[in-house]
């Protein structure tokens, strides 16, 4: 049977665990909230991957994980454009410009990327198809899951608490009043900065994440520090209807309503 | 006849029916069910849609006591439940520090979409491994003006003052308006 569905009921880590376990071979194709990955397995390990629009050349890798340099991917762009990956590869090693070692922990380093990525998507549809492979001309390595699915279960257990603390993504922020708190005083990270720049009940955390460029993950965990340190507090965002419309009590009267609080307080006191 | 409405809240298991069951004149209707999933599986039943209690408090006033649904994936009815109501109790289980995480949530989400008084309960206080009321406090990231008592959900008397409190609020709020 094919094996396919979505990951809101087979977890990214359940299915790597799953390929780990049979030693699948194969390719599994998610898609995942506005981009595609594409992984290929070799008997239960990583062997390739590729993500959304990148082109997932030799070049760009080596680009990306900082073994050459911008004038050099570009250089490399011009005049080997038509070379496959290992032909690339093969006349860096002979150029004495890389070492095999440094090609191919480049690449693990890539793709490995390419799965962490993965554990932060909670929606997609998953196929895995066996026996496909990669073109030819591309460089395959050979990974252990092992770690990736220890990593990927503990970022899930991350994931799952902090969706508890932070429910909603349509919420906003604001500082807190409490006296004490100073914002100069606290360190706070790049990332932390970026938001807390955008803090106003009138932002949503959603667009707030849109803005700063962070996916839902990494938006809870600036957010859940920055309410653990007490700095802000999660609020109604602004323009979104209280759930409250329904009349609180059968009175428009406010003495009438104090009455009948002070009828209840009797009457529970009585009981 | 005239009704009104206080909703009881707080993560899975944390004794939200007990509490109603404690002072509602009628039987806490039941819409609980089997747990079928083994990670929930601390007890045998929990509630589904809603728990419903019920005191009347003359000819021509009840009040109706909602607890909402303690499992996540029913957090829709939190909505419906929580409309029009007066107040809210959020009750957290002492005893089990690995719930605050979501009783925080709850709370948060409760106090920007309904913007009523709320007390919060520290429930199973008679249970040898609860936590303190003043760690409590803290690891809730309860502010020091947030009413936050001691509470054993199966003592009447326990209840009571739970609610008692979140009335003179309730009636403090209204006063604090006309001012
Ligand atoms: N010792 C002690 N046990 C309690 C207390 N309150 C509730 N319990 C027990 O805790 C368990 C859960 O109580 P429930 O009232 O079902 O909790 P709930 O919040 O309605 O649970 P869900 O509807 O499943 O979310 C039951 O076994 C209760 O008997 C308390 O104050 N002390
Ligand atoms: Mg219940």
């Amino acid at each position: 049977m094919a094996l396919k569905g979505n990951l809101r009921d087979f977890t990214i880590t359940q299915l790597l665990n799953l390929i780990n376990m049979a030693q699948k071979s194969g390719l599994l194709v998610i898609e995942g909230p506005g981009e595609t990955a594409k992984i290929t397995f070799r008997q239960g390990k990583l062997a390739y991957a590729q993500l959304g629009q990148d082109d997932g050349s030799l070049a760009s890798i080596l680009h990306t994980t900082r073994k050459i340099s911008q004038s050099q991917y570009q250089l490399l762009r011009q005049r080997t454009s038509q070379m496959s990956d290992k032909e690339l590869g093969l006349l860096l090693i002979n150029a004495g410009y890389l070492s095999q070692d440094d090609i191919l922990s480049s690449l693990q380093v890539h793709f490995t990327e390419i799965v962490r990525r993965l554990f932060t998507w909670v929606e997609g549809f998953f196929k895995f198809e066996q026996d496909i492979y990669p073109p030819d001309g591309k460089i395959t390595v050979r990974v252990d899951l092992e770690n990736l699915i220890i990593e990927g279960s503990r970022q899930l257990r991350e994931w799952e608490q902090l969706q508890e603390e932070i429910p909603s993504l349509d919420m906003a922020m604001k500082f807190t009043e409490r006296p004490g708190t100073n914002l100069r005083s606290v360190n706070l990270s790049v990332e932390e900065w970026r938001v807390v720049s955008y803090v106003s009940p009138k932002n949503s955390i959603r667009m707030i994440a849109r803005a700063a460029k962070m996916n839902d993950l990494e938006i809870r965990r600036v957010i859940y520090s920055l309410l653990q340190a007490g700095l802000v507090e999660l609020v109604r965002a602004e323009g979104t209807p209280v759930a409250q419309p329904g009349r609180q009590f059968p009175t428009q009267n406010k003495d009438e309503q104090k009455s009948l609080v002070n009828k209840l307080i009797g009457r529970i006191r009585s009981l | 006849m005239q009704t009104v409405k206080m909703v009881v809240t707080g993560p899975f298991n944390a004794g939200k029916t007990a509490f109603i069951r404690s002072v509602s004149e009628i039987d806490v209707v039941a819409t609980e069910r089997k747990i079928s999933s083994e990670a929930e599986k601390v007890k045998e039943t929990t509630t589904v849609a809603m728990d419903f209690g019920r005191i009347t408090v003359d000819d021509d006033l009840v009040l109706y006591l909602f607890g909402t649904p303690g499992q996540k994936r029913f957090d829709f009815m939190w909505e419906i439940l929580s409309e029009g109501m007066l107040g809210f109790i959020v009750m957290v289980d002492s005893t089990r520090p690995e719930t605050f995480r979501e009783a925080r949530g709850i709370l948060q989400t409760f106090r920007a979409y309904a913007p009523t008084p709320y007390v919060v309960a520290a429930n199973k206080q008679d249970m040898p491994d609860a936590w303190d009321l003043e760690d409590m406090r803290v690891a809730l990231r309860l502010d020091p003006k947030v009413k936050f008592m001691p509470c054993v959900a199966q003592k009447r008397d326990s209840v009571k003052t739970v609610l008692l409190e979140l009335l003179y609020s309730i009636l403090a709020e209204m006063e604090e308006g006309q001012s």
